[in-house]
């Protein structure tokens, strides 16, 4: 009854469960294929980009397709094309960064709140409450407004704004995880708190935390690009999509799509981290009973 | 007379997506009449649940129904489309599920839900289905009929809540009742009132009813014909009273020996008794409190070394909560805990490592006290790297030491926790707490969750490391039969107060106190008719009608006791009487009286 289970038999199905959960839908293909493309484009712009980013390669602005400009010129006569590959290492990189540290330290807090409770708690959760009460924007206006811009400046305000969003969530995942016995039993045993969020919280909490995170660096990557579409992100001439949306609106009077370009390339990111994360998601979810389906 | 629900030739796959099918069920035939009462039993695994879920046309997710024909009223439930099955539920065929309290929406009041078959199938007006429900209130002999509607699922108690469960149920008058172990989860006490009222209303309403659970004796109460199951198959079907006292097959036989004995005696522990000098684990006057309700008053428990204290009483009675304040989870407001002569500190945040190891604490949920992201073999190997500090190499023979001291086979290692079933999930359990080699593992209802026959099998194996290993056990259940066969002591706590304890032996043969009286008389009986006659008793009528509830001035039993004493009882606190050695009962009548 207890013991005659046939392990073998067993393990075999156990692995092929697991083999399933990773199948990697075409969906989730096209992401990947897209977030490569563009990481690879970051990491050998030098190499890619026909021009500098700061290069005028015409004396003509807004020029459309030709055979020195793959797609066109911008309002000051530089290349699109470089401008964007250079771009995609300023956006992506940026973000990437800015939700790195909005993660680890909301993480960190999130669960310290959680576990510890009490008045770190209630200090913790009642700074966070007051920030998010700030429409997030406004609240970047105010910081970079304020100490002046500079790339670390708004990479810190990004990952601010983004951290107390983290920090709601891993500390109602914590909260969740930290009434189990199983967290009971560790403490009973005299387990540090450091201890217990790293080997019984974390485990517990990584799945919604990382589809999380692609969501919370798609949104990164989108108010990066409109605090330099306001003038607060990066300063020319350096090139990230946001700006360029921004510098070459004019453009599309004259009939110019060097505005739409970046725009197309943050909404092409944009859409898939969020399929990738979506497949994530929908493959740690439990099923859905045929019956409700059909 | 026709059958109301027959099944022929049932079989039922279960698998992962895409994988390999696997039956569960293997060609069941049954047949129901009307106003009979049908008791699917077996282990868990058996199929039993299933079986009672395909009479709906269900499968669970993962399963499919792949042959055979579930008749109701000659109509093929399987042949139903999906619109016509979804009609068919609730109205003709109802289900009462295990756990009333996780079926019960928290948030919506009572009535809501009650009536929410009738009034979504548009069969009643809103006011027309309460006045409907009501009476079944009545029927179902709640307290306070008109009025316990408007409630809230966690303001009445649980049994409250299975009878409000089978109100739901009954609310379409099906043709059918499926009620899945209903009682399982709730107190001796509490189950004879669930089981008489779900007695009644079925002989009253003429419904036929499918029983399933693992309890032979609750069986014996209220079945008309019994099917025992056994890895999805019948191994033997037919009338109660044949089943029960001359069952044919060998597991039916293996079943009746699993069920909880009517408790006798175990033999007493004498070399323990006489021993002086130090305890090994003293509670001394402990008092504690959720805000400012009390749930321990003036407690004082001894454990001696290789001594089994077995702590009984109903849920609400702070058993756990004692535990709880041992372990240092929950700080006592008064009192002290002292473990071989040094006073602990009230919380486990201040007490030193060497002290912690010594006192371990195994949970009631196995399946919570694991941590499903992590191997057996690194929940295995914390504790030995934490209050042994040993080696890698050291950790890894460890641990298939401990496995192999918990009767599991050492490739589980490498298992994950949601591989393995309950029971090997409290083995695991067992061994991490074995791990820290303590001097007192706490056993906090480690067999309830459990069906009789793996249950019987803890306790074995309970009984074999305490011999090997000399360790003591603390084991809190609301099982008294489970607690007489094992525990050398027992503890009987009523609303937080101890009012009797002593050795096993003197506790149980015979009872004094009217609370150890009436959970004696509460645990179901192997034969029919039980139910009928200890209904009729006066202590068990007194016993069952009232709720624990906390006071602190006079007897906590006071208004569950059939021998009160008025004006006593109500003002003061019974005194303590020690009729023998090492028996403490806390009542005002004197021992003959009780006698």
């Amino acid at each position: 009854m207890i013991t005659e289970n046939t392990t073998a038999a067993h393990n075999v199905q156990y692995k092929k469960k697991k083999l399933n959960n990773l199948r990697l839908t075409p969906v989730a293909w096209m992401s990947i294929v897209i977030i490569l493309f563009w990481i690879t484009v970051a990491l050998f712009a030098p190499a890619l980009a026909p021009f500098d980013k700061a290069e005028m390669v015409s004396f003509e602005s807004f020029k459309l397709v030709e055979e020195a400009s793959f797609l066109g010129t911008d309002y000051l006569g530089r290349d699109v094309l470089s401008r964007i590959i250079y771009g995609a290492r300023m956006t992506l990189g940026l973000a990437l960064i800015a939700t790195l540290i909005s993660f680890t330290t909301g993480i960190v807090l999130g669960f310290a709140a959680a576990i510890s409770s009490g008045w770190i708690d209630q200090i913790l959760s009642r700074i966070v409450d007051a920030i998010m009460a700030f429409p997030s924007i406004m609240l970047a206006l105010i910081i970079i407004g304020g100490v002046g811009t500079s790339l670390p400046v708004v990479i810190l305000t990004v990952a601010l704004i983004d951290a107390t969003r983290v920090f709601r969530l891993s500390r109602a995942l914590a909260l969740d995880a930290s009434v189990m016995d199983y967290v009971t039993v560790a403490r009973v045993r005299g387990e540090g708190v450091n201890w217990i969020m790293l080997h019984e919280i974390l485990p517990n909490t990584i799945t919604p935390l990382a589809a999380e995170f692609g969501v919370r660096y798609t949104f990164a990557i989108l108010f990066i690009s409109s605090l330099s579409f306001l003038g607060l992100g990066i300063q020319p001439p350096g090139a990230d999509w946001g700006v360029m949306v921004k510098e070459n609106l004019q453009g599309l009077l004259y009939g110019s799509p060097a505005a739409l370009i970046p725009a197309a390339c943050i909404g092409s990111m944009s859409v898939a981290v969020n399929l990738l994360v979506d497949w994530f998601l929908h493959r740690s979810s439990t099923t859905i009973p045929e019956e409700l389906v059909g | 007379m026709k059958n109301l629900l027959e099944v022929r030739d049932l079989w039922v796959e279960g698998g992962p997506p895409g994988g390999n099918y696997i039956p569960i069920v293997k060609g069941v035939n049954f047949s129901v009449k009307k106003g009979e009462v049908l008791a699917l039993i077996g282990e868990s695994g058996s199929g039993k649940s299933t079986i009672s879920l395909s009479t709906l046309g269900y499968a669970r997710p993962g399963c499919r129904i792949s042959k055979g024909e579930v008749l109701l009223n000659g109509e093929d439930v399987m042949l139903l489309d999906a619109q016509s099955r979804r009609e068919l539920r609730g109205t003709r065929v109802a289900y009462v599920a295990q756990s009333a309290a996780a079926s019960f929406n928290p948030s919506l009041r009572i009535n809501k839900q009650v009536i929410e078959a009738l009034t979504i199938r548009s069969l009643m007006q809103e006011n027309e289905a309460i006045e409907h429900v009501v009476d079944l209130y009545h029927r179902l002999e709640l307290p306070n009929p008109q009025t316990i509607g408007k409630r809230y699922p966690h303001q009445v108690s649980g049994g409250q809540l299975q009878r409000l469960m089978a109100a739901m149920a009954l609310s379409c008058s099906p043709d059918l009742l499926v009620l899945d172990e209903p009682t399982t989860a709730l107190d001796v006490t509490t189950q004879i009132e669930v089981l008489k009222a779900f007695k009644d209303i079925i002989a009253r309403e003429n419904t036929a009813a499918i029983y399933v659970t693992h309890d032979l004796a609750v069986v014996a109460q209220v079945a008309d014909q019994i099917v025992v199951l056994n890895n999805g198959e019948v191994v033997e079907q037919g009338q109660t009273d044949q089943v029960i006292n001359n069952p044919k097959h060998e597991y039916t036989q293996t079943l009746m020996s699993a069920v909880r004995q009517t408790p006798s005696t175990a033999p007493i522990n004498e070399e323990n008794q006489g021993v002086e000098g130090q305890h090994l684990l003293e509670v001394k006057k402990i008092s504690a409190a959720y805000g400012p309700h009390t749930v321990l008053n003036d407690v004082s428990v001894i454990v001696d070394k290789m001594e089994t204290v077995g702590v009984i009483g109903e849920s609400g009675c702070g058993k756990s909560t004692l535990a709880k304040v041992i372990s240092g989870i929950m700080p006592p407001s008064s009192g002290d805990i002292i473990l071989a002569g040094s006073v602990l500190d009230g919380t486990y945040k201040k007490r030193i490592r060497e002290n912690l190891k010594k006192i371990q604490y195994v949970f009631q949920m196995a399946d919570v006290a694991l941590n499903p992201r992590h191997t057996i073999g690194t929940i295995l190997n914390r504790p030995l790297k934490f209050y042994h500090d040993m080696t890698q190499t050291q950790r890894k023979q460890r641990v298939e030491e401990l496995l192999e001291l918990v009767e599991l086979p050492r490739e589980f290692a490498d298992r994950f926790p949601d591989e393995l079933s309950g029971g090997q999930k409290q083995r695991v359990n067992l061994a991490r707490a074995l791990a820290a080699e303590p001097d007192v593992i706490l056993c906090d209802e480690v067999t309830s969750a459990l069906d009789t026959v793996v249950a019987a099998s803890i306790i074995k194996l309970l009984e074999s490391l305490q011999k090997r290993l000399g360790i003591s056990y603390i084991f809190i259940s609301h099982d008294l039969s489970t607690v007489a066969a094992f525990a050398d002591r027992i503890v009987v706590l009523y609303a937080g107060r101890i009012v009797e304890q002593g050795p096993t032996s003197r506790v149980l043969s015979p009872p004094f106190h009217p609370y150890t009286k009436l959970l004696l008389s509460s645990v179901p009986e192997l034969r029919q008719g039980w139910l009928e006659d200890i209904t009729a008793t006066e202590e068990a009528r007194s016993g069952i009608a009232k709720d624990v509830s906390v006071s602190s001035v006079g007897c906590p039993f006071l208004d569950r006791c059939p021998m009160s004493i008025k004006g006593v009882c109500s003002t003061q606190i019974p005194p303590i009487q020690m009729p023998t050695g090492g028996h403490e009962i806390a009542c005002h009548r004197t021992i003959a009286e009780l006698n």
